[in-house]
């Protein structure tokens, strides 16, 4: 055999492993995100009923809390970027720390200290190899976060809202995640937290009813401003929670793309160098055939030329 | 007969959910009973079971951990970041860590060990 045969046949084995491990990883990928997404179905009627007993409270009564109004002039704000642990997800958490950058810098802009924090291996890496500093980050739990992993993240950051501007606490929270819209679309997104904005009450937030209608008027046990110092830390750690979730379905869903491509690209590659071996043996043969060819001939011509 | 809707969800999972002629929970400042045309409230709950008694007169019992309730037109939501029917509670687990956070001498998971005893209890 051709040494040039030799060469492709072994790089079509190696090609031919990899694709193996790239379609189980999109295979795994694929189960996960329906699992990912069916999390994100179950904790929905809580966020729902949590967001609707935020909006009564909000609006039946005329309680102050320093989580929802709004700092005179904001000096500082914190970006909570939630980004994956493993790579191999195509520019998944490439795009959840960009659309932090321009969120960062938009705050920057606006005359704010901004305060990172970061949920995620690769969102760490960045910004540890871009020597930037990161008020706090977590890790271990991208790709199935539990609740308590919300509750762990969030609370820091209310106990940094709740605490004044001047010793270091923070007038704004925002989130960045990668809201998943459907399994081929995925797209990073910026929310505000803190403070509640008075649209986001009204439209009450996602997969509520809009219809206007007059808001029953509760009586709260034991008093509104207690009911408020309850519900509110609860009602940004199941948006956390919801953030996260979304976020491990989003996560998911970029890894079983990149696979996809990966294992289409490995077809293409071995269908091509498949060609190639085939030509470069035709080739070989051709060459023997050709050289067995001429030197009977020569031989012929040899016996012809003694006669 | 009117009836209270009721749906008891937890934060990653819906828990129970049906028609009830009575809701009897524990808020910040006492027990509380829920029945039809209640005025609307809300609430925070401490930890402790939450008694539904059903309109086909059986009862439900749930342990909840924290939480809330919220009553309007006849609607009752609970939600509780934990919370377990009591038949899911395995007794001799939760006996278990209740030993365990006295030996340790914590305090949250004491409580909660007790509140899932009691919600076990009252199943029976």
């Amino acid at each position: 055999m051709g040494a040039q045969i030799r060469v492709y046949k072994r790089r079509i084995k190696t090609i031919t492993a990899t694709k193996k491990i790239t379609k189980a990883m999109e295979m795994i990928a694929a189960s996960r995100i329906v699992k990912a997404q069916r999390q994100v179905a179950a904790s929905s009627p809580y966020a729902d009923e949590l967001t609707r007993a935020v909006t009564a409270v909000a609006t039946g009564s005329n309680t102050k809390h320093p989580l929802t109004t709004e700092a005179e002039n904001p000096t500082r704000a914190a970006v909570l970027l939630i980004t994956s642990d493993r790579g191999l997800a195509g520019g998944y958490s490439s795009n959840a720390i960009k659309a932090a950058d321009r969120l960062t810098e938009r705050l920057r802009a606006e005359g704010k200290e901004v305060d990172s924090y970061i949920v995620g291996r690769k969102g760490l890496a960045y910004y540890g190899f871009r020597e930037r500093t990161v008020a706090q980050s977590w890790t271990g739990f991208s790709d199935s976060p539990k609740y308590a992993d919300a509750k762990a993240v969030a609370t820091p950051l209310i106990e940094s809202v709740l605490a004044d501007s001047a010793e270091g606490g923070v007038d704004e929270l925002h989130i960045v995640f990668t809201e998943f819209v459907s399994m081929m679309t995925q797209s990073p997104v910026d929310r505000r937290l803190l403070p509640l904005a008075i649209s986001d009450k009204a439209a009450g937030g996602e997969g509520e009813s809009k219809q206007p209608q007059a808001k029953p008027l509760y009586e709260f046990e034991p008093s509104a401003e207690g009911v408020l110092d309850a519900l509110l830390p609860r009602y940004v750690e199941s948006r956390i929670y919801n953030a996260l979730l979304q976020a491990a379905a989003s996560e998911h869903a970029a890894r079983r793309r990149a696979m996809k491509s990966a294992t289409d690209n490995a077809e293409d590659l071995i269908k091509s160098l498949t060609r190639l071996a085939n030509a470069a043996r035709q080739a070989d043969i051709t060459q023997e055939i050709s050289e067995i060819v001429g030197g009977a001939s020569a031989l012929a011509d040899a016996n012809a030329g003694s006669d | 007969m009117a009836e209270i809707h009721v749906e008891v969800v937890a934060a990653d999972r819906s828990i129970w959910s049906g028609e009830a002629a009575m809701v009897i929970a524990r808020t910040m400042s006492g027990d509380i009973g829920i029945m039809p045309s209640h005025e609307p409230v809300l609430g925070v709950l401490q930890s402790g079971p939450v008694t539904v008694r059903t309109s086909e007169g059986g009862t439900v019992v749930v342990a909840v951990h924290g939480g809330f309730l919220s009553f309007a037109d006849n609607k009752l939501s609970i939600l509780a970041e934990i919370a377990e029917l009591a038949e899911e509670i395995d007794v001799a687990r939760a006996e278990r860590a209740l030993e365990r956070s006295r030996s340790e001498s914590d305090a949250g998971a004491e409580r909660r060990a007790e509140v899932r005893l009691a919600a076990a209890a009252g199943a029976h």
